[in-house]
């Protein structure tokens, strides 16, 4: 019974990091919107290269905080999550 | 050009000894007080000891002293860059450090406006100790920017600054900016406010970290095929490590050198933004003159 328990705790955390990453999806299109519509701004005006580029960094590191939030969780799920659950149900079982 | 001194020659040495021994010293107490470890394995930084305090424990973590390693390395090359620096005669070190403090005064110019010009040694400081941190992984050392004590630490610094700037026209103001535009917004802007060093903190960890997680995987997962491929062959020569010679090292020119590097600037461009936008020069010759006169009229 205990092994079912502990197993269906690993897997959940297993599943719940996966199903956490699907945030991944928003970053990836915002950026990619992002550096198109940079390409395009250099393709209009190449002398304004640097600060479109800048620009387009430092909105890409914005864009990209959703997805490091999601990173961030699905790293905890992953590698800290499975030993508090374990020790809850050890505590809780007694 | 003046005739160099023994001297000199001699306290160039010693300050490049100092520079790279940081970097020494950090191998050595890696190899020597860190088990290694057989397979994969993805962990935290390692704890070296645990300092007994009063109120609680204070660990010392693998971050925590290759920040400071980090830090000694950057001081003295800066002292060693600096050293013998002239008003006219043009060495190639000298070139560098000027290149440097002008490249950096010019980006705080650019994003701060007049108001913070005092500000480049202070952000030059941030790109050089996130990026020679995200670095240390070329040698084989923990990056202390993979742990979020650390990064942390520098948001909630930021963070202090930002307000320290935002209080500057007076407290009143400040509680005041939370209720605008419209006074039932007070509750976003303050999880707004909140989430500004928790987004810093996580932006540069999550980045650093999951570069290298991804590194080890892979690492792992070329060990694997490897070993597949060299099955067929005889004793020791199976366990040669084909795949993994080179094709790590791309992923890592990525990861750590362009990833690592691209946060440092995303970092001190956050903090540039952050403090030059909450300080508003109109509104604080306003409180000045308005101080002014009231002392003025008790006069």
């Amino acid at each position: 019974m205990l092994e079912l328990a502990i197993g269906i705790i690993l897997g959940c955390c297993a599943l719940g990091a996966g199903v956490a990453m699907i945030a991944g999806i928003g970053p990836g299109i915002g950026e990619g919107n992002a550096v198109a519509k940079a390409c395009e701004a250099i393709g209009r005006q190449p002398e304004s290269r640097g600060q479109v580029t800048t620009t387009m960094l430092m909105g890409c590191a914005v864009a990209e905080t959703t997805g490091l939030y999601a990173l961030v969780i699905a790293i905890l799920l992953l590698f800290v999550a499975p030993g508090r659950f374990v020790d809850i149900l050890m505590q809780f079982i007694g | 050009m003046k005739e160099k001194t023994a001297r000199f020659k001699a306290v160039d040495i010693l300050l490049l000894c100092l520079m790279v021994l940081p970097i020494l010293v950090g191998i050595a107490l890696k190899v020597l007080l860190i088990p290694a470890a057989d397979g994969i394995e993805i962990t935290g930084a390692h704890i070296f000891f645990t300092l007994k305090l009063p109120l609680w424990d204070l660990p010392i973590t693998e971050a925590q002293v290759n920040s400071w390693l980090v830090m000694c390395s950057a001081l003295f090359l800066c002292l060693y860059l600096t050293h013998g620096i002239t008003a006219g005669v043009k060495t190639r070190r000298q070139g560098v450090a000027e290149w440097i403090v002008e490249k950096t005064e010019g980006l705080v110019d650019e994003n701060m406006g007049d108001y913070f010009k005092s500000f480049g040694p202070f952000i030059a400081a941030i790109l050089c100790l996130s990026a020679f941190s995200s670095l240390v992984t070329l040698v084989g050392l923990y990056p202390p920017t993979s742990d979020i004590n650390i990064v942390g630490g520098w948001a909630i610094l930021v963070f202090i600054l930002i307000t320290y700037y935002k209080m500057k026209c007076g407290p009143w103001h400040y509680v005041k900016s939370f209720a605008e535009p419209v006074a039932f917004l007070l509750p976003l802007n303050l999880v707004g406010e909140i989430a500004t060093p928790v987004s810093m903190a996580f932006r540069h960890y999550g980045n650093v970290l999951s570069g290298s997680i991804i590194a080890t995987l892979v690492a792992a997962g070329l060990q694997g095929v490897s070993h597949m491929v060299l099955a067929w062959l005889p004793g020791k020569l199976a366990e040669f490590p084909l795949l993994q010679i080179g094709l790590p090292a791309i992923l890592s020119a990525y990861f750590d050198v362009f990833s690592g590097c691209l946060q440092a600037f995303i970092f001190a461009m956050l903090t540039m933004l952050y403090v030059a936008g909450a300080f508003s020069p109109e509104d604080y010759e306003k409180r000045k003159a308005k101080k002014k006169a009231k002392k003025a009229k008790a006069q």
